[in-house]
């Protein structure tokens, strides 16, 4: 066992995300080398966990420019939702005004038969 | 969660502007200051804040608190900041390659003579900064933010396999510039010359 072919492993190693077999445990536990790479894996690692509490100061006018951003798109939410309510009441009334002129030809049509039907009878 | 940030998240859900506008001015320096982990610059990383936010404000509905908000604030960051990257790539025609010289041969920078942990964490910094951005972009989210694998994979677009290749080698390449074997630096020495 080299310490080469370790070298893939180790960085998953320290947390566990990857499994060294036996053989490859004993390498470690006798390896100097591969030991002082454990060891700085996880000061790496830990180094990483304290930048989490650090914040980058964003330049001014960030926030002002997201909260603009987001007024933005809320117009523009609002108005989508306008357009898509008129165009629903424009072919609610044109399906209303289709079918009273519908109704009102099947009536005339009805009449009209009714009328000559009366017409031959007599 | 605090009490309040999940009477804001309801309150937002519910439709209530200033309680969303609320979440922004308590989240915004955290979700910059990962999008400037992740982009490297200024000027990319506000982009990345602002198109976050408009995305968790179209989104927000779904949020059903299973998770903390900043954690999904992060994954909504860390995917409009791949999406930014691989715009500014296609741009800019960058090469993300990963083959890049990362033992530093100046003599002033000896990782053996620095110690104390301030150094270190500068060190990491600008060892952050070097690496490319789709190594960088794993790390971050894993080793500093605790996103899952899972989590990464889904929001960088890739397999939960090449999420911990890219991890991996990521913290390879971090060990390598902040600890060089003598091997590893006599190499780097002679890649600068």
């Amino acid at each position: 066992m080299q310490c080469e072919d370790l070298a893939q492993e180790l960085p998953g190693f320290i947390d566990g995300s990857v499994r060294l077999g036996r053989h490859q445990r004993r390498h470690v536990d006798r390896c100097l080398r591969c030991q002082a790479d454990v060891a700085h894996y996880r000061k790496i690692v830990r180094a990483m966990q304290v930048l989490r509490s650090e914040v980058i100061e964003p330049a001014p006018g960030l926030l002002a420019d997201i909260l603009l951003g987001l007024e933005g798109a809320s117009v523009a939410n609002r108005h989508a939702i306008r357009t898509l309510l008129s165009g629903r009441r424009v072919v609610y009334v044109g399906g209303l005004a289709a079918a009273t002129a519908a109704g009102a030809v099947s009536a005339i049509v009805f009449t009209t038969r009714t009328r000559r039907a009366a017409r031959l009878v007599s | 969660m605090p009490q309040t940030v999940a009477n804001l998240i309801a309150a937002a859900q519910a439709g209530d502007r200033a309680a969303f506008d609320e979440l922004v001015r308590l989240t915004y320096a955290d979700t910059y200051t990962l999008a400037m982990r992740l982009t490297g610059n200024e000027e990319d990383a506000r982009d990345v804040a602002q198109e976050a936010y408009l995305r968790a404000y179209r989104g927000l509905r779904r949020f059903r608190g299973d998770a903390q908000f900043s954690t999904w604030l992060y994954r909504i960051t860390a995917n409009c900041a791949a999406t930014q990257l691989g715009r500014r790539a296609r741009h800019r025609h960058d090469v993300l390659d990963d083959t890049v010289q990362l033992a530093d041969p100046r003599t002033d920078h000896d990782p053996q003579l620095r110690a104390d942990a301030s150094d270190l964490r500068n060190r990491l910094a600008d060892a952050l900064d070097d690496l490319p951005p789709r190594l960088r972009s794993v790390v971050i989210l894993r080793d500093v933010y605790d996103l899952s694998h899972e989590a990464i994979a889904a929001e960088l677009g890739i397999s939960e396999s090449a999420a911990k290749v890219r991890l991996h080698r990521a913290r390879h390449k971090l060990r390598t510039q902040l600890f060089p074997r003598r091997d590893e630096r006599e190499i780097g020495t002679t890649r600068a010359g």
